[in-house]
């Protein structure tokens, strides 16, 4: 029961020659990476089980020499005298114990690391220059590291599969392989999807998906994160850009509540990948599929670049400052009680707060957001799939499920008491809005990315940023407040969508000057309590946990179901499609 | 930091200052001499007259893309030459070779390769670095265009002026 105990027990462990102190249970590699002495590695992998097949982590250990009175024999300098065990061990399959002394950098431990490499690359075929792994690859980095400069190997090389096909988004090299598991591991232990395994033997195993299935889990691309070499890549990534090319931005993921921490490959203002990020309250080193691939609609051919206003009947582009004087004035022609907003679970708790001094200013009453449901999983994937749920809940304020207003709404602009809509982000098509009459709204003003059957009947239309563009802060789930970075500029003349509701705000007559997110950020700590003391950057990588889950608003799982329920049946009654998750 | 430079103590010889005026002007009788009986040439006439013929081996003209023997492009889009260049005058987008192609074991091919001449300061990087000997700087020193769009070297123009190169890459 020691790891449950506040101050778990520390064992003396000599590393290197020096005396370090570790909480009991840790391994040992780990160990030397916090003395400071990294152990290579391949099978190892922190988040899985040890198999300890790759002897990488090869070290000398020891204990020390006890006397006929069971207690350590003390050498001429005071110190225990060690018992070094003849051969060398495995770091990773073994954890610290008391008194335990160990060598990463001997000449046995050398030689080791040396031999092993020789082996690892007798049969791994040289083709760094197109391998999608070379720059981030362990094999080449061990190899400079660790390894000999010349081959010694003189036979031919194991011909083995190359470029297949193990599931859709995985492309797998046999012959790149090292055998080292990780991906069998993750499959098993992480994934609960037991498909891949090594056939054949000796020189001649070989990686493969058990007959008749493939490797199609929604986390299969954890398993080319998590590939020391190029063995498995990523089909959507392959060929598309060198990984040195890339620059990185911490963020982290909007495809659902979860907010798995990301890093944002992009290289001059285009994104090529999306990869986890290490944070153990949230997603740990992994993140689903469905969530790392859902970046390219921002390179949509049909981006809205420009802003627009509806002239004579039709659409034509406008400045942006027109833009925000035409929506301006279209919501202040009407009373509060004439204006409904729909905003989104997608945005920023930024423009939340400014969503919501628009509708104070305004007086608006009908205010509610798009709720997004869809298959959740017990890994990673949150049933909620709007990233922000718990933002509208605590800056909007609203006490209502996230589109319990909805169906009001709806009947209040077909009943024509509603005159403006404002749509922040959101298709407001399926949602039982009476289609025919928005077109003859006086106000219907759009901020959005991507282009919608809504996007043509608006009035103003405002094109904003996507979640890789923009900087400003979500809170997951489970009440933790994370940070988005901007990876990429926005294209054309898309804006930040805080300076869009800003400046909307700020034409209508209502707030004052803030000149950066961060400003924005330090106003909503300045007025909701959960976010007291906290500034953007203090948020860290990591992000700061504001919310527990019991301060939030009751959610009543079945009551959602039923609002959902009730748009689709009010859609279908209206012959729109029903709405889509 | 303020210095005095300590000025040369001159001996009688030099202050006479004449042992050095009479072997400058030897020089410049020599090359006079030189010019009379034609043993100097001063211009070369270009562009009648050519330097090519006397490019050293290691003459650093227009980076090239190169074929192997069996005429496929050698490049396989590994960037690294586009990472390398001081002025970042490479562009190369990289495709996938089909799997029922010839080549298809090779796997990646540049399918732009872009040289900006206008950037290109021809310091060879690219060819030091490329691992599959690919690209080389050729002997073209005349590159020219009206527009900058013509200066740059598409693949197709880099291959023209590359050719063929026999020898095996060890792979």
């Amino acid at each position: 029961m020691a790891d449950q105990t506040p101050f778990p027990q520390l064992l003396n462990v000599q590393i290197d020659g020096v005396w370090h102190q570790f909480p009991k249970g840790t391994r040992v590699i780990e160990a030397c990476e916090q003395a400071g002495s990294y152990v290579p590695r391949y099978c190892y992998h922190k988040k899985l089980t040890s198999p300890g097949n790759c002897r990488m982590c090869l070290i000398e250990m020891g204990f020390p020499r006890l006397g006929p009175d069971r207690k350590p024999e003390l050498g001429t300098d005071g110190k225990p005298i060690i018992n070094w065990i003849p051969r060398p061990q495995i770091s990773c399959a073994q954890d610290v114990s008391e008194g335990m002394a160990v060598r990463t950098n001997s000449p046995l431990v050398k030689e080791c690391q040396r031999g092993v490499m020789e082996f690892l690359l007798i049969n791994h075929p040289l083709d760094c220059p197109i391998c999608d792994q070379a720059g981030e690859c362990r094999l080449q980095e061990f190899s400079v590291d660790y390894g000999d400069s010349k081959s010694r190997f003189l036979e031919n090389k194991v011909k083995k599969p190359k470029n297949v096909q193990i599931g859709t988004r995985v492309t797998l090299d046999d012959e790149r392989c090292i055998l080292c598991s990780r991906c069998i591991r993750f499959c098993q232990e992480i994934a609960h999807d037991d498909v891949l395994g090594f056939v054949d033997r000796g020189s001649y195993t070989v990686l493969t998906a058990h007959a008749g299935k493939a490797l199609e889990n929604n986390y299969s691309l954890n398993t080319v994160d998590i590939c020391p070499v190029g063995a498995l890549t990523s089909t959507d990534f392959r060929f598309k850009m060198r990984v040195w090319f890339l620059k990185e931005t911490k963020s982290i993921c909007t495809s659902c509540a979860t907010g798995c921490n990301t890093v944002i490959g992009s290289r001059e203002d285009v994104i090529y990948r999306q990869t986890p990020r290490e944070n153990d309250h949230v997603n740990s080193c992994w993140m689903c599929d469905y969530g790392r691939l859902n970046f390219k609609y921002l390179e949509a051919e049909n981006r809205l670049l420009e802003p627009q206003i509806r002239f004579e009947g039709k659409l034509v582009p406008a400045d942006w400052p027109t833009a925000i004087a035409q929506a301006a004035l279209q919501l202040k022609q009407f009373a509060g009680s004439e204006i409904a907003i729909i905003a989104s679970g997608r945005m920023t708790s930024e423009e939340l707060w400014l969503t919501s001094q628009l509708v104070t200013s305004l007086g608006v009453q009908w205010i509610d957001i798009v709720p997004r449901r869809g298959h959740g999983d017990k890994i990673l994937l949150s049933k909620d799939r709007n990233p922000n749920t718990n933002g509208t809940r605590l800056i909007l304020g609203s006490k209502s499920e996230p589109g319990a207003k909805l169906i009001g709404i709806a009947d209040a602009v077909r009943s024509g008491q509603i005159k403006a809509l404002v749509i922040l982000k959101e298709n407001a098509m399926h949602l039982g809005l009476p289609v025919e009459q928005l077109a003859q709204l006086p106000g219907l003003i759009v901020m959005n990315t991507l282009p919608n059957d809504v996007t043509e009947k608006a009035t103003v239309v405002l094109p904003a940023c996507g979640f890789a563009e923009k900087r400003g802060s979500m809170i997951n789930g489970k009440g933790r407040l994370q940070r988005l970075n901007r990876a990429v500029r926005p294209p054309g003349n898309a804006r930040d969508d805080w300076e869009i509701l800003h400046d909307l705000l700020q034409a209508t007559g209502g707030g004052d000057s803030l000149s950066s997110v961060d400003d924005v950020f330090r106003r909503i700590s300045e007025t909701v309590p959960q976010f007291v003391g906290l500034t953007l950057s203090k948020l860290g990588d990591l992000g700061v946990h504001i919310l527990a889950i019991e301060e939030l608003p009751p959610m009543h799982p079945s009551d959602g179901e039923a609002i959902e329920e009730a748009i689709a049946i009010q859609a279908r009654r209206r012959g729109v499609r029903p709405a889509s998750a | 930091m303020a210095m005095t430079v300590p000025r040369p103590k001159l001996n009688w010889r030099e202050r006479l200052y004449l042992p050095a005026i009479v072997a400058g002007l030897a020089i410049t009788f020599k090359h006079f001499k030189n010019m009379l009986f034609g043993h100097t040439k001063v211009t070369m006439e270009y562009p009648e007259q050519k330097p090519d013929s006397r490019l050293p081996d290691h003459y650093r003209g227009a980076p090239a893309l190169v074929r192997d023997e069996d005429g496929r492009v050698r490049c396989v889009a590994c960037q690294l030459c586009e990472f390398i260049c001081p002025p970042r005058a490479i562009k190369i987008i990289p495709g996938e070779i089909a799997s029922t192609d010839h080549f298809a074991r090779v796997e990646k091919y540049p399918e732009q390769f872009d040289i900006d001449m206008i950037r290109c300061i021809f310091c060879g990087m690219c060819e030091e670095v490329c691992p599959e000997q690919a690209i080389f700087l050729r002997k073209d020193y005349a590159i020219t265009g009206f527009t900058r769009a013509e200066m740059v070297h598409h693949k197709e123009k880099l291959l023209e002026i590359g050719g063929v190169i026999h020898g095996v890459v060890l792979k």
